[in-house]
Formats: C-alpha cells, sequence, structure tokens
C-alpha cells in the first residue's frame, strides 16, 4: 500500500514560485529498533527524493533514520513551462515509487 | 427581566465552553497539521479507505459503492451517530465494527482485522465524512444503556495507579502529566493519526494506551467494555464538532 498524495497548483504564470508538498506513506523503520520479539528490526528508510521539472532535476532530498514515518517533503520551484513534475521516492529493500504531476505555465 | 435572560445567556456560554477539544491543548503546528489536509498524514489512510469504498469484495461482488452511493452523501453525519445498539446482534457496536458488520451480512466477505490499516481506512474515510458536524449520539433504549455502563467505568478507579477517567480528564485536565497536558478526554477527533505512533489508530487504541498507563487490565479490541466506554464519550462529546482526521502528539 504504496500512497503518495501531491499537492501543487495545476496552472501558473511564467515566473511565478509554486509550491509543491509531498507525501508519501512509508514506515521509515530506523534499524535501531527491537520488535515484540526482542530482536532488532532490520532497517526500511526511503533514500532519496528526487523531483524532475521536464526531466530537469529541480529537487532532491537525502532522508536518513531520524525521518519520521509517512515524510512529508514541502518545497518551491519557479514555473518556467508547461510539463511534467516527476516524484521519485527510493530506499531500502528495493522501495521504488514515482508519481507524476502536470502543470499549465501561461505567459506571465 | 431582560438582565436574568442575559445573564442565563452568558452562564450557559460559559458552560459550553468548558469543553474544549484535544486540538486546543496543541501546539500551533500541530494544530496546523490537522487543518490543513495537504499536511495531514491522515489522509494517505483517507485515500486507501476511499479507495475501498469502491473495491468489489466478498461472494456478493459489491462494493460499499454498489449500495450506499456517493460517501459524501449517503455517509455525512453517520459517524457522529456511533456507537449505536445493533438490533441484530443485541449490542451496541462502533463504526468500525458496524463496517465488519455490512462487510459479513452485505459483502459475504471476510471482516477486517481490527485496528488494521484497510479497516482504519474505511473507519477514517466513513468519519471524514461527517467533519463540522456535531456529536449526536442514539437515543434508543439499548445505545442509552451501552453508554451509562461506559460512564460507570470512566467513573470506576481501575489499575494499580487506582485512577478513574474522571480523575483525570475531568478533574485535572490543562494540567500537566510529566510532559503533556492532560486534555479533556474528548473523542471527537478519531481516528486520529497520532504522532507518536507514527500512524492512524482508533479510539479503541487509544483508550488501551490509557489504561495500559494507568497499569490497569486491558481489555481486547472490539471487548464491550471498550465500545461502552466509546458510547459514553460520544454522549459526554454530544454537540462538539466532529474534526476526524485529527492529528494528535
Amino acid at each position: 500500500m504504496a500512497r503518495a498524495l501531491i499537492h501543487m497548483p495545476a496552472t501558473a504564470k511564467k515566473g511565478e514560485v509554486i509550491e509543491i508538498r509531498a507525501l508519501i506513506g512509508h514506515p521509515m523503520e530506523t534499524g535501531y529498533r527491537p520488535g515484540a520479539d526482542g530482536r532488532v528490526v532490520p532497517r526500511d528508510i526511503i533514500r532519496k527524493f528526487v523531483c524532475r521539472y521536464n526531466g530537469e532535476q529541480v529537487f532532491g532530498a537525502e532522508l536518513h533514520q531520524a525521518i519520521s514515518a509517512n515524510p512529508y517533503i514541502g518545497f518551491f520551484t519557479i514555473a518556467t513551462e508547461s510539463g511534467t513534475l516527476e516524484f521519485t521516492w527510493e530506499g531500502d529493500n528495493g522501495f521504488a515509487q514515482t508519481e507524476k504531476m502536470q502543470l499549465t505555465v501561461s505567459a506571465a | 427581566m431582560m438582565r436574568a435572560a442575559l445573564l442565563m445567556l452568558v452562564c450557559a456560554a460559559a458552560v459550553a465552553d468548558e469543553r474544549r477539544s484535544g486540538s486546543e491543548f496543541m501546539s500551533a503546528s500541530t494544530r496546523a497539521m490537522q487543518r490543513d489536509d495537504t499536511l495531514n498524514p491522515g489522509m494517505l489512510w483517507i485515500g486507501s479507505g476511499e479507495a475501498q469504498w469502491n473495491a468489489a469484495a466478498g461472494k456478493s461482488g459489491k462494493s460499499c459503492a454498489s449500495c450506499h452511493g456517493d460517501a459524501a452523501r449517503s455517509m455525512r453525519g453517520v459517524a457522529a451517530r456511533f456507537p449505536a445498539f445493533d438490533a441484530a446482534s443485541k449490542t451496541a457496536v462502533n463504526l468500525a465494527q458496524r463496517i465488519n458488520l455490512c462487510r459479513e451480512r452485505k459483502q459475504q466477505a471476510p471482516a477486517l482485522k481490527l485496528e488494521g490499516e484497510e479497516l482504519l481506512g474505511l473507519e477514517a474515510y466513513v468519519t471524514m465524512q461527517s467533519r463540522g458536524m456535531p456529536v449526536a449520539p442514539p437515543q434508543d433504549a439499548g445505545t442509552r444503556a451501552a453508554a451509562a455502563r461506559g460512564r460507570q467505568m470512566y467513573l470506576q478507579r481501575i489499575g494499580q495507579l487506582n485512577l478513574s477517567c474522571a480523575q483525570c480528564h475531568d478533574q485535572h485536565w490543562g494540567k500537566r502529566l510529566a510532559g503533556s497536558t492532560i486534555p479533556q478526554g474528548h473523542a471527537a477527533a478519531y481516528p486520529i493519526y497520532r504522532l507518536e505512533w507514527q500512524a492512524m489508530g482508533s479510539l479503541q487504541r487509544r483508550l488501551r494506551n490509557c489504561m495500559s498507563g494507568v497499569r490497569a487490565e486491558i481489555p481486547p479490541l472490539g471487548a464491550r467494555e471498550l465500545v461502552d466506554l466509546e458510547a459514553w464519550l460520544a454522549v459526554r462529546d454530544k454537540g462538539m464538532a466532529m474534526e476526524s482526521p485529527g492529528v494528535r502528539p
């Protein structure tokens, strides 16, 4: 049940700064916690988040153990041209999820 | 005469003001997280709850939507009226149990695991449709009897710490218990995304937490005692606004 929610405007004016909010469901298991049986639960975290705007990376983040479950990442970018924003989360145990959102940019 | 009426109005307002949702005891950032659906992690569960609402299940091949249609219309106000007495099973049931009854009786599907992700998702999705509506516990004899038993439990000292719910949540709310402020114990925001759990959880999970906190014997999920307590809390919260999906620290 990998679930992701992305909130951003569908349209923007050229040169406008837009806010993007990305929330994904993930346990972010630290690898430090003992489970019910007393054994340490193996680490299972998202390692990397990247946002590409028409193929060009506009935002990236490295995630570590201290980040909570269901990480929320908010950031800004400048609307330059109409196209696709691609969001990619990668992590342990081959975790990979990609979401795409369309942005229509009108002349300023 | 006019003055007396005015005074009574002021008094009534003051009494109403006594009840404060747990969200009023939270930090500004946690409140903002609850208020804004784009920040509220509970929306992840609601997203999967909505998918399940529309997915066929069981031998009937029916989804929730096949009978109930658009949840935004058909489920509006429903969660505000739970727990409720179920005549067929002759007991009061909470919303999660009601969903499972519908699965077993109508969809002919196995009941979902209590406190499991799937049931929490459906419960949260249905509950969200009542957001902003007043809590309105049913007035039938069965539900009232459950609430009366729940009230008894609420006032009963339990556990090695020998504390009742009322001692903290009626008599000492607003004071500190270790690092956290004791809220009034209103339940209109459940199921909640609790930061400590890093997940969605039901009112029963929270009640069991509290019972473990006072070192009392903890009833299993779905036990009648817990549903009775829920029924009493609904009476206690009558008229307060439904908040789900709430966020709590």
